[in-house]
Parts: structure tokens; sequence; C-alpha cells
């Protein structure tokens, strides 16, 4: 078993920053999930953990030992990592018995003691009769869990899976994660996960490392992620976050404040450091804004769009006086709302986004 | 960030790692190999040439320019090459697109077998077509006179001649020209087809305007292919040209060093950079017209719907087969016939015909007895060195791309654009003195070949190789690596079999060229050392045609069987790896 730190970590491919001053700690047995939209540098990231990749500054420590610098880099084959490919990675000319105790026989251990840890694994992931098939005769699934067994098979004190998920159709999705949640349960792992699906790293993650930019956005469990995002990136981007302008009136008390949003007043939660500010930044979820009617407290708004997604709608709109702002509300049956009327919008509650450069 | 103290904890779990070894890891010690031969085979003999005419000697002079420039005889033979070059690229390519579209974009059948037999003359060695075409409508023509129809004994045969070389040369690199557009039109989107007929254009309009102006790029491609190829062809002038005193540059050369020796070696070096020259100016041409403009094809899809021919289709197929009897049929068995004839003139019937040509090839003549043995063990030494090179070294070009590996490859591929003739001049230049430092002489050996060869023919292996690592997923090496195998061990288990089928058939295709190759070793032949091309070619030199017949139709058997032996391969290669599959 062995944690990872991720040091200050940068890579510059040519004169184009890939990754820049990038700090991860993964603690002894964690679930990491790095989350980001495609071009982000999650996989960049990966490739320097497992060693493919050299980094142009900073360091990566495994267990205690420094794999990469910016002056020495171990080759993959001796950090002793698992990798959960996308594609798998199957070798075609080898049978699945051949694949999954191919790092075995790489390791010279005997016939007898590989065989039985061949059979070992392949019936930790229930593929027990399948040994002598070959990878092409298999379902992506079953594929999927041969490379799970392959990895498994050495026993590797730091997995790392490379969006496994991507290739899946997606009622095969919800199955696998559930074995993968289980392998890490039952084998104690060290875990990093490269994902774009949020819904698939808040269902397996300790831990979200959301990169943007080649940037840390932020490190959070993924309950604080939603409701207390660091920055406007992290806001938009988990769960489509609506980002409204703001002032601080008041400063921090018991976790909450208040400010004045589009002309409403609202006590919301925060730092427990904020002062009253200017030109601040609300997150506000769909669930924390409510349809009022025409004479309640609230803001005046022209819908634009609703999606009837089945027992419930998505109602796109913007405030009248504000029509560059996009917003959303959900509405259960009865879907009431049309597009192209008035309505009015009141704000329950949001998440004041933390000043550029303020410390958490 | 802050230490975790999980890092803590984990050290005094954690075994301290032994030190990295130190010394030259293998990856390294084989990339510097492959280099090397790469630099030995290809960039040492260029900078010989170019060294031979700027600074024969070792001292800067243009006399040797001056020499071939005040020549005339230089004169009359680039103005043939060209001749033969443009006549027998705009012969080809017109043919090999004709057949191409007529193929892919109409509803004929028995495609399969007809590409099959219609690119079977791109595997015949040039002099060997040349031979059976002269075969074929010559006055002594066994079919002819079978037919009875023979000219008198005497006349000139109508293909030593200008038209004559540029009509074989069409016939030989139709096919190269037909396999490129064929390839260009089966990438060609259905819907840029079916927008033009939903526009309302007519089947014509819409190959006029739409799928012919989308073919340029392969068109063009392949018009500097073939030019280079007929510029420096060697086998149809030599066969066709020569007795008719019409020269070009190729056999201008090889009459220059067969006449006077090493002593005129600056004066060819010369006239072999101008072939050089030529053909450069040829791909330089390809490059600039392609872009002119943009004929980027950006989506993919399936292929073209093809067009129903209706009743216009069994006379399709009638020209389509007519054309393989020919181009195909014809020729080797007009080459048959004259293996089976007794001597020249001679007319064929059943009591005159004869096996006694294929016994004293084999056993009788000594020189044809052991170009077999030459040719066979130069053409497998070829073949699996190429291989065992072409599989690192395609690794580098294809997984490991850096600019020293662009380079690599383009040096590579030079010997084989270049024209033979070239080649073999410069590995003249480079061997004519033993070897420096280990004083190993293997001018006028069979080495000097071999060598030739290898420069040559390596591009062979290396681009079906480079092409089927580009299909490789590279993430199953990257599996291998994770697991703790190191490059040799990754070598060896990983990709070494899964690159195996596509490099061994490259290697089938270097065998094949090999076998009955001329241009090379026309030049670098010596007593003791002919191929199976040098010795077809003295055959029919002195007039003996019947044994260089019966020769040139081993060979083409031979072929033929090695063609049928690579479809066990077939299923295991990436398409367009072996030409003659559909």
């Amino acid at each position: 078993m062995a944690g990872l730190t991720i040091d200050q970590v940068s890579k510059r491919f040519g004169d184009y920053d890939a990754l820049s001053n990038v700090s991860i700690d993964v603690a002894d047995g964690e679930f990491l999930a790095v989350l980001g939209p495609s071009g982000c540098g999650k996989t960049t990231l990966l490739r320097m953990v497992a060693g493919f990749e050299k980094v142009t500054d900073g360091r990566i420590v495994i267990g205690g030992q420094t794999m990469s610098s910016a002056e020495h880099s171990l080759p993959p084959e001796k950090r002793k990592v698992g990798i959960v490919f996308q594609n798998y990675a199957l070798w075609p000319h080898m049978t699945v018995a051949e694949n999954v105790g191919y790092s075995l026989k790489v390791a010279k251990v005997g016939r007898a003691e590989r065989d039985r840890r061949v059979a070992e694994a392949l019936s930790l992931v229930n593929l027990n009769s399948y040994g002598d098939r070959r990878p092409a005769n298999l379902s992506g699934g079953q594929r999927q869990r041969v490379a799970l067994a392959r990895c498994l098979v050495s026993a590797p004190s730091l997995v790392l899976f490379d969006e496994p998920l991507a290739n899946l159709d997606v009622h095969l999705r919800a199955a696998m994660e559930d074995e993968f949640a289980d392998f890490h349960k039952r084998t104690g792992t060290t875990i990093v996960y490269i994902t774009h699906d949020q819904a698939e790293a808040m269902a397996l993650a300790d831990r979200i490392a959301v990169m943007d930019k080649g940037k840390l956005a932020q490190l959070a469990p993924p309950r604080e992620l939603y409701r207390e995002p660091a920055n406007e990136m992290v806001a938009s981007f988990i769960s489509q976050g609506i980002i409204l302008p703001a002032d601080v009136l008041t400063a921090a008390e018991a976790g909450h404040c208040r400010v004045r949003v589009l002309g409403q007043e609202v006590v919301v939660r925060c730092r427990p450091n904020e002062r009253p500010r200017t030109g601040a930044k609300l997150c506000c979820r769909s669930p924390e804004l409510e349809a009022v009617g025409p004479n309640e407290d609230g803001i005046a708004v022209a819908i634009k769009r609703v999606v009837y997604q089945g027992g419930r709608a998505r109602v796109e709109l913007s405030p009248v006086a504000r029509p560059d702002l996009n917003l959303h509300i959900e509405q259960a049956d009865p879907v009431t709302l049309e597009a192209g009327v008035e309505a009015r919008v009141r704000i329950k509650t949001g998440w004041l986004i933390p000043e550029a450069g303020s410390a958490a | 960030m802050a230490v975790s103290i999980s890092r803590v904890r984990d050290t005094s779990d954690f075994q301290v790692p032994a030190p990295v070894k130190r010394g030259l890891p293998s990856e390294r010690i084989l990339t510097g190999l492959v280099i090397s031969i790469v630099v030995i085979l290809s960039i040492l003999p260029m900078l010989r040439l170019v060294q031979e005419i700027l600074a024969p000697g070792g001292r800067l002079s243009i006399a040797a320019v001056e020499a071939g420039l005040s020549n005339p005889a230089t004169w009359t033979a680039t103005l043939n090459s060209l001749v033969v070059g443009f006549g027998g690229t705009i012969l080809a390519v017109l043919f090999g697109t004709a057949v191409a579209i007529l193929v892919s974009l109409t509803d004929v059948r028995g495609r399969s077998a007809f590409v099959l037999c219609f690119v079977t003359p791109l595997m015949i060695a040039p002099q060997v077509t040349a031979l059976a075409w002269l075969q074929l409508f010559g006055p002594a023509s066994p079919l002819l006179k079978l037919l009875g129809i023979a000219p008198p004994l005497g006349t000139r045969n109508p293909l030593y001649s200008a038209q004559g070389i540029i009509l074989l040369l069409a016939v030989q690199y139709g096919p190269l020209v037909f396999l490129m557009v064929r390839a260009g039109l089966r990438k060609l989107p259905r819907e840029l087809v079916e927008a033009g007929l939903a526009g309302g254009a007519g089947r014509w309009t819409v190959l006029r305007t739409i799928v012919l102006p989308l073919m340029t790029p392969s068109i063009i491609g392949a018009s500097a292919l073939v030019f280079v190829s007929c510029v420096g062809n060697f086998g149809i002038p030599a066969f066709l040209g020569i007795p008719a005193n019409y020269l070009v540059l190729p056999t201008l050369i090889y009459q220059r060093l067969a006449g006077a020796g090493p002593s005129v070696l600056s004066e060819v070096a010369f006239l072999s950079l101008l072939i050089g020259a030529i053909a450069m100016a040829g791909i330089v041409a390809q490059d600039i017209i392609s872009r002119r403009r943009d004929y980027r094809i950006s989506t993919t899809s399936l292929p073209v719907e093809p067009f129903e021919l209706g009743r216009y289709r069994p006379l399709a197929e009638t020209i389509m087969w007519l054309i393989v009897c020919a181009i195909l049929v014809l020729p080797l068995l007009g080459l048959f016939l004259t293996s089976l004839v007794p001597g020249y003139g001679i007319p064929l019937n059943l009591k005159t015909a004869t096996l006694s040509n294929y016994s004293f090839v084999l056993f009788d003549h000594a020189a044809a007895k052991s170009a077999f043995l030459n040719s066979s063990v130069l053409s497998v030494t070829a073949a699996v060195f190429a291989v065992l090179v072409a599989v690192p070294l395609g690794y580098f070009i294809a997984w490991r791309m850096t600019w020293w590996t662009k380079i690599l490859n383009l040096t590579v591929e030079l010997p084989y654009a270049l024209p033979g003739v070239v080649l073999a001049i410069a590995a003249l230049l480079l061997f004519l003195k033993p070897i420096p430092v280990i004083n190993l002489q293997i001018y006028n050996t069979v080495w000097i070949i071999l060598y030739a060869y290898l420069a040559r023919f390596m591009v062979l292996a290396l681009r079906p190789t480079v092409s089927g690592f580009h299909q490789i997923d590279r993430s199953l090496e990257e599996a291998a690596q994770v697991a703790g195998a190191g490059f040799m061990m990754r070598l060896r288990t990983i990709i070494f079999p899964l690159i195996a089928p596509v490099a061994v058939a490259g290697g089938l295709l270097i065998f094949m060229t090999a076998l009955s190759e001329l241009t090379v070793s026309a030049l670098l032949w010596s007593s003791g050392s002919e191929t199976i091309g040098v010795v077809i070619f003295s055959f029919e030199q002195g007039g003996d045609s019947s044994y260089a017949a019966a020769i040139s139709m081993m060979t083409v058997a031979l072929t033929f069987l090695l063609m049928l032996a690579s479809n066990f391969l077939a299923p295991h290669l990436p398409n367009g790896v072996l030409p003659w599959r559909d």
C-alpha cells in the first residue's frame, strides 16, 4: 500500500503548458477521482504518475519514493503501479490467462505459483472459466474485468484508472461502477481514477480533484464540491451551477452572510472570513430557486425555453433586467410555465464563491 | 501542500528501492544500431555520390560535370528519358485511372479476380514483361506462327522503338496508378456523389465535376510515382531500346560502364545524378501541384454505391477480361511458348516442343545455375534482414515521433525513391576500393549486390510495418510496460508478435522484387555473382530467347506461388499491404 504525492508538478509541451503547478496528496488507501473537461490535463497527469511522460517541474512521490522529478524519472516498468486503460489494452495474441499472468511471467514467478495467482485474480472478477479464451471472444464488460484482473494480479500499491467506463454502454457502466467500488473496498488499494463523468466521480470517490486548463481548480469531497465550490469554474462545471453577480452586505456570521443579488436581499452560505464587498459571485443550484406568484417577492424573469423531461420540466429563463444571465429551474408536473411569458422567481439561498486568491 | 502523514507512514513499510541500474539500457543500444544501419545504407552512398561529382579524388572540380554536359550522347539520352518518362506516365495514368473507375464505381462482377490479374504485371520484373511482349510480337513469335500470322523472319520487331517502350511502361505501371486511384475512390464518401445526383447532375457530370476533381491528389501522387519509375526503369529500355540504339539515361550508363569499366565512374556518376534530379523534379512538381487547391475529404462514410451499368454490363466485363488477356495472358503465353521452342525460328508444334531449355538452364549452364543460388540467397537475406530492422525502426518512427524519426523515415525512402541506377553507381563508388580499417574488398563479389538490395528494398518492409504500428493501439505496449516488462521483453513478447504478419508480408514483397531484380545487379554483377535478372538479360542479348524465356517462366511461376501462399497471411494484415488483394 502506498500514498501518492504530486508536488507542484508542471508539464510543458513546447510552449504549451499542459499542467502548471499541480499539487495533490492522495492518502494511503484513498479513492481519488480526477475530473475535468477534455483537454484539462487529467490524462497528462495520469501518464506522468505512470511514468509515460516526464515532469517538467516538481516531484511525484509514490509510497515515499520519488518517482519523477525534473532531473530523474523512473521508467514505468519499475514503478509497480497498475493501470486500467480506457480501451482495456488486452493483448490480442494471448489468452485471458496469459494476459493476466504476464506481469508474473516478467517477474519470473514460478509456473505453479503463477497459475494459482492467475486463477485467484480471475475468480475475483468472476471469470474463473475464461482463462483459455481470447480477448476477441469477450464482451466489453468481460474485457474490462480481465483488465482489472491483470492489474490486480501483481497486487500493485497504486492503481490508475484511465476513463475505464468511457467505452461501455450505460447499463454496463452502473454494474462496473459497483465492481470498482467493491474492488476498492476489498483491496484497500490507493486509486486514482480519471474521468470526465461527474456522476461517476461522485459515486466512487472519497475526494475529487477538479482540473481546468492544466490547473487544479479544487480538491474536495464530492459533497463539498457541490455545496461549496471554490471558484466560478467548479461552480458552473459541477451540476451546471448558476452564477449570479452579488454584493456582500454583511460579514460572515455562523457561516452565513447577507447579499444583494439581482435587487433581492438573500441570506447565503459563505466562508467564515467573508467581509462586505462588491462584485462578488453567487452560486445557486436550481433547487435553490423557486417560481413564485406574480405579487410575491422575487425577480421578474422571461422564460426562454421549457424542456419536458418526464415528470418534470427544465425551465430556462433570464432576468428581465439582465437578459445576458442564464438561469434554470425545475418544475414538477403539472408544468405551468411556458416559453415566451414572464414570471417571477425567488432565490432562496446559495453559496458565496470566495474571492479569488483568498485562503480556504 | 503539506507533506501528508500517510507518506511518512508509508516509508516504513516500503523497502528502500535498489538504485536504478546505470549503464547502457538495451533500448539505447538498439536505437544506436538501427540509426547506424540507416546511415550506412542510405546516407553514406548518397554522400559518396555527391562527393564524386563535386570533388572527385578529394579535390573540388567540375570537370566531370563539364565532360558530361559537353557530350551529345548525354543530351540525346536525357531527351529520350524525358520522352519515355512523360509518355509512359501519361499512358499509365489514363489507363490505370480508367480501369480504377470502371472497377470501383460500377457494378461489374468478378472484381477480386480481376484486380488480382490486373495487378500481377506489377509483381513481374520489367525485363520479364519486356521479354514476354517481345516474344509475342517478333517474327519468331511461336504464338503468331501457330496462328500463321507471323511477319517474315528478319522483320524488325515493332516493339524495338520509343513507342514500344512507352507502351510497356504503361502496362507495367498502369496497375500502380490503378491501386492508388482505387484506394482514393474507396475513401470517397457516398454523400458527395449523392448530393451531386440529388442536385440534378447526370452520372457523367458527377464523374467529371465531383469524382475526378476529388481524385486529383491520388492521380497526381500516382503520376509522380510512375514518372520516377519510368525514368528509372532499366529492364524495359534495355530489352527494347538497346537493339534500336534508342538509349535512355539508365541504359547509357550501363553501356558506358560495360564498355569502359570503372574508369568512367565519375562521368556516369554525373549521369546518374541527372536521372536523380529528373526524378526529384517529378516529386517536387507533384508537391507544388497538390498544394494549389484543397481536395481534402473531411468526412468518413460508406463508399459510393456502385453505378448500375444495366445492359452495358456484359460489354464492360468483356472489356475488362480482354485487358487481362492483353496485358497478362497473351504475353505470358508468348513467353511460355518461346520457352518450349528448341531453337530460334523453329516452328512450334507438339513434336518440336521441348523442355530441354528448362533442363539446360537448371542443370547445364554454370552461370544460370549459380544465378539461381545467388538470387535466392540474396533475396532471402535481404528480406529477413529488412524485416528484422523494420520492426524496431518502424517502432521508433511510428511510436516515438520526434524530429529525428521523421528524418530517419525520409532517409530510408531515398534509395527506393531514386532510380536504382543511382544507388548502384553510389555503391560502386563506395566499394571500388577496399573498405578502410577492416580492409575488406566487396567490389566484384555478391556482397556489393546484397548491400545495394538492403539499401534499396528496406523501405518495402518499413512502409507496411509503420502503417501496421499506426493501427496497433499504443496502450498495448504501455500495459506491458506497467506490468514491469523492459524494452527487449516488450519487443519480444508484445511488439514483435503483433507486428509480425505485416512485417513478414513486407519481407515477402522484398523477396519477390529482389528475386528477378535487374537494374542494380546489371551494374554490380561480376563473374560468379550473376543474378537471375542478369542471366535473363545476357541470354536475350546473345539471342538465346528460349533460355531467357525458360528462366523467366520459372520466376513468374514462383511469383504466382508466393502470391498464393501470401493468402495465409492476409487475414492478419491491414488493407493494402498485399497489393494484389482486393
